[in-house]
This record gives structure tokens, C-alpha cells and sequence, in this order.
């Protein structure tokens, strides 16, 4: 596997209106890696994932993907590079069946996706038919990321993929990114549930009020005294 | 496995196959053509409106300017210019498209503020071909007349064939891939832009091919009637009756403005010129009973049922 960076992050900064939502951000993602991305509510996690999937513009600052700068791409731009994402709140296509809200996905993209693999993956098998609309929270936040993977991403961005699941759940889910990321695909996943995150990855970044406060492994996130203030507040 | 070309259109083909054969034949059993005309300008108004609206959750209260630039665009280059009439026809639906392209960052707003956006466009557009002040060349509130061009047997068979190509277009945008991205737009546009669908560009083209629809309509029209003012064919009613059609049958579907138009345009010429204040109250119940019980049209009571909708 290549040790080049698939996407690199350069001084990313963005505001809305007044507010710096994010400033100075730097981070290198290697072919194939996952990456933690945590940080306590409204810390930017969500605008880091916006802007590498083109949802916004950054306004300072360089995204570097595959060796190409994208910022200025449009989102469907990226997805047909590789990149895709999931969202935190799902956002299927509700007046689409589960198998047409993966098909419409790939053929956009052009990507000749094995739908029923993705279905498989996704736990969706047998409810081809079923409108997206009276699938449950979780099996819409499935479809999501089937949705994704049936682009043929490069790099998959995991919003808060775990909220709301049980701890069941949260395994099958744990162990469905590593079987995509054992695949080749590189993966950000923002959580919020740290024991979640450690069965999927040891390299994790902690934004807090729009600055990446620390990189490295999640155990020594958890001593380092910054991190402790960030999510704690106080003096640690 | 995706069906074939010709399994997804077939029910469009025999819609519009339907269509040439009464309204060819209408007129030798119902001697009023201008009617049957009407009809069919509504029918492709509401299909034209539901291009936009039904597959992209637009709904353009304005709808009817580019049916007014349509109409005055082919009058105008008839007198002005004396172009063929073949000619100032198709130049109808590129001035209603050029209006469109003009009108395209209106489609950066959504909901109620596309909606009430797009009525100011029209009325701006009302105004400025009304005005006084521009008679020499518009005609301005005198409107226009193209009377040695007149020929009601071929508008209205050019009718006909605009009805065909609407429903066949309307038949595209229900039954393709295309259709299936602006279906996905209007569900969710981040959504659809993360499934690589070009948003920005399919819902220009959208816009684009429902102007194009009413400029068609209205080049047609301003054949048929060859003399009008700008109120025949700025009139807001235009607008509100295409919306009326179009949501009683059914939008996002082919066969609902079809069936809304036909019904309720009959429906306006049995009572509403004869006794226009009973048409009034009917027309006020049947609106007020669709919001109510039926907001997605009539066609709603067959897909309630479980019956696939064409």
C-alpha cells in the first residue's frame, strides 16, 4: 500500500458569519487508514467532514486528495474522485425503495456497484422493496452508508454513525467499517463513544473550538490534560 | 436488470398515442375547437408545471410568464420582423428559456420564496409588455395581432402534436434514470449530490424544459388566437389553473395533469362561463376538499390502494 498521504489537509479555515468554526487544520490521512475524529459538541468535527465532502467551501487553506487539490470542487465532483460520506441525521431518498436509493447512487457515479453485496453489508438483504421511508433510525443510517459505498468510495467520512445504537449493534457496525476499510478504503469517523471508536482505530485527532488540540493514539488522548479541559472543562 | 428502452415508455407511447387519437378526432363530434384547444393548452401547461414542480418540488406561481413570453415572442417577430410563422414558433419556447436562464438564480431560493419570486418575475414581465410607453414596439395594453398568419386548423393540430411531445417528455422524466436523479433531488439535494448527481445542472435543465413547454404553449396560443392583449396571456389565472390541474390529477406523475386538466377544464366550460358563481363555489370546495383529503391528487386513491401509477 502506498505511504503517501490519499488526503491531506493544509491550514483549512472556515467561519460562518462571525463565528470561526475552524482554523488552522492540518491533518494527513494514509491509503487504507482510520481516522478518529473527536471533540465535544460544536468543536467542528462535522464542518471538517462538510468540507472535505464539498458541503461548504473553506475559505483559507488547502484539500488535497489523490495528489489533485478538490476545495473548490463540487460535491458530486468528489464523489465521482472517490470520496463520499455518511450523515449524522440520515438523509436517504424517502419516496425511493432501499435497492433504488443504492442504484440511483451508483448510477450517477458511474461506479458498477455489486448492489447485493452492498445490501448484504448493509443488513438490508431481503428488503430490496421496502420504501426507505418506513425503514427504522438505524436501518436508514445503513442505507446511508450503503448509498456511499455503492459510489465506490476511496474515502468514506462516518458521521456519528454509533448515536443511538446498542452495544450490539455498535459491534456489527465496528466490525462492518473494518471489513470496508480492510478493503482499501480509507475512513474519518467522527464519535462521540470512545470505546466505539478504540475497536476501530488507535489514531485519533481532538478538535476543540475549531483547532485540532491533539493527534495520536486515543489512549494517550484520554491523559493528556488539554483534551481532559476540552471535554471536561476546568483544570484537569 | 433494468427493462428495456421500450417496456419503461410504453405506457407513455400509448398515453400519448391516446391523446393524438381523441383530440384528432374531437373536433368531428364536438364542434367547438377553440374549447378542445383550450384543453389542450392546459393539459401541456399542467404538464409543463408538473416537469418542475412534480419532479423537483418547485412550484412556479410565475409559471405563466413564460407561456406570455411564448406568446409574445412569436407575435412579435410575425409582425416585426414578418418571420415565417414556423419560425416565430420556435423562437416561442428559446425566448421563454432565454426568460428562464435569466430567472436561474431564483433556483438558489426554495419553497414559498421560489414560489413568490418567480410570481414577481412574471408580473415584472407583465408590466414591462403592458407598459404604455412601449407600444411601438410591444403594442403595450393595445396588445398584438398576427391575423395574416391565422390558421386555427393547423394551430390546433400543432397542438395535438405538443400534446404527444409533452406527455412523451413527462413519460422521460417519470421513467428514467434522469428522472430518478431530480426525484432524488427533490427528497434530499445534499443527499442526491453525494449520490454524484449533478443538482445544480439537472434542476437548470428541469426549469429549462418546463419554460421551453410553456413558451411552446403560448407560441401556439398567440397562432391560434392571432389577436390578444397582454392580459390573455400574463393573466395570473393561467398560473393558478396549471397549478390546480396539475395537483388534482397528480403530480410526479404522466397521467395526473392529464387527467386534471381534462376533467377540470371541462368541468370550468360546463358551468363556469354559464353560471360563473356557482363555478366559483365548486371550484373553492373542490380546492379546499384537495388540500384536505387528497393533497396528492386524485390519483392518490390508486396508489393508496397499492396500484402502481403511471
Amino acid at each position: 500500500m502506498s505511504s503517501e498521504p490519499i488526503l491531506t489537509l493544509t491550514n483549512v479555515a472556515k467561519s460562518f458569519g462571525g463565528l470561526q468554526v475552524l482554523s488552522d487544520v492540518n491533518f494527513e490521512l494514509k491509503p487504507g487508514e482510520i481516522l478518529g475524529l473527536v471533540g465535544p459538541n460544536g468543536s467542528g468535527k462535522t464542518s471538517v467532514i462538510n468540507l472535505i465532502s464539498g458541503v461548504h467551501q473553506p475559505e483559507a487553506g488547502s484539500i488535497r486528495f489523490d495528489g489533485a487539490e478538490i476545495q473548490r470542487l463540487t460535491p458530486h465532483a468528489r464523489v465521482k474522485l472517490g470520496i463520499n460520506r455518511s450523515f449524522q441525521v440520515p438523509k436517504c431518498f424517502i419516496s425511493m425503495s432501499v435497492r433504488e436509493n443504492i442504484e440511483v447512487a451508483a448510477h450517477f457515479s458511474g461506479h458498477n456497484a455489486d448492489i447485493p453485496a452492498i445490501l448484504d453489508d448493509i443488513g438490508l438483504t431481503g428488503m430490496e422493496a421496502t420504501p426507505a421511508a418506513s425503514l427504522t433510525a438505524n436501518q436508514q443510517k445503513m442505507l446511508d452508508l450503503g448509498r456511499a459505498l455503492a459510489t465506490g468510495p476511496k474515502l468514506l467520512l462516518v458521521d456519528e454513525i454509533g448515536a443511538g445504537l446498542n452495544p450490539a449493534e455498535l459491534t456489527g457496525i465496528a466490525d462492518l467499517l473494518k471489513r470496508i476499510a480492510a478493503r482499501g478504503i480509507s475512513m474519518i469517523v467522527v464519535e462521540h463513544l470512545m470505546e466505539f471508536l478504540n475497536k476501530l482505530t488507535s489514531r485519533v485527532i481532538v478538535l476543540s473550538a475549531g483547532k485540532i488540540i491533539f493527534e495520536g493514539s486515543l489512549e494517550d488522548a484520554s491523559h493528556d490534560p488539554e483534551v481532559v479541559t476540552a471535554f471536561f472543562g476546568g483544570a484537569a | 436488470m433494468r427493462e428495456s428502452w421500450f417496456k419503461r415508455a410504453r405506457a407513455g407511447l400509448i398515453t400519448a398515442a391516446v391523446l393524438a387519437l381523441v383530440f384528432s378526432l374531437a373536433p368531428n363530434v364536438y364542434n367547438n375547437s377553440s374549447l378542445l384547444f383550450m384543453m389542450m393548452t392546459y393539459i401541456v401547461l399542467s404538464q409543463g408545471l408538473n416537469l418542475l414542480y412534480g419532479f423537483t418540488g418547485y412550484l412556479p406561481f410565475g409559471y405563466v410568464g413564460f407561456f406570455g413570453t411564448g406568446a409574445y415572442a412569436t407575435a412579435l417577430l410575425v409582425m416585426k420582423l414578418h418571420l415565417p410563422i414556423g419560425l416565430a414558433i420556435a423562437a416561442g419556447p428559446i425566448a421563454s428559456m432565454i426568460v428562464a436562464l435569466v430567472l436561474g438564480p431564483l433556483l438558489r431560493l426554495s419553497g414559498a420564496y421560489f414560489s413568490i419570486a418567480n410570481l414577481a418575475a412574471s408580473q415584472i414581465l407583465f408590466i414591462v409588455i403592458g407598459n404604455p410607453n412601449l407600444q411601438d414596439i410591444t403594442g403595450g395594453p393595445y396588445g398584438v395581432k398576427i391575423d395574416e398568419v391565422y390558421n386555427p386548423t393547423a394551430s390546433y393540430a400543432a397542438m395535438v402534436v405538443l400534446v404527444v411531445v409533452v406527455t412523451l417528455i413527462a413519460t422521460f422524466f417519470r421513467r428514467s434514470r434522469f428522472g430518478q436523479g431530480l426525484k432524488a433531488m427533490a427528497d434530499d439535494p445534499v443527499s442526491a449530490e453525494m449520490s454524484a448527481i449533478p443538482v445544480v445542472r439537472m434542476r437548470l435543465l428541469a426549469w429549462l424544459t418546463s419554460a421551453a413547454v410553456a413558451g411552446l404553449a403560448g407560441a401556439l396560443y398567440a397562432w391560434n388566437l392571432s389577436v390578444f392583449y397582454p392580459d390573455a396571456v400574463f393573466t395570473l389565472e393561467i398560473s393558478v389553473f396549471a397549478i390546480v390541474f396539475a395537483l388534482f390529477g397528480g403530480v410526479g406523475t404522466v397521467l395526473g395533469p392529464i387527467i386534471g386538466a381534462g376533467l377540470l377544464y371541462a368541468l370550468y366550460n360546463a358551468i363556469g362561463i354559464s353560471e360563473p358563481q356557482y363555478f366559483q363555489l365548486i371550484y373553492g370546495v373542490l380546492i379546499v376538499g384537495l388540500v384536505m383529503f387528497l393533497p396528492e391528487g386524485i390519483l392518490s386513491l390508486l396508489t393508496r390502494r397499492g396500484i402502481n401509477v403511471f
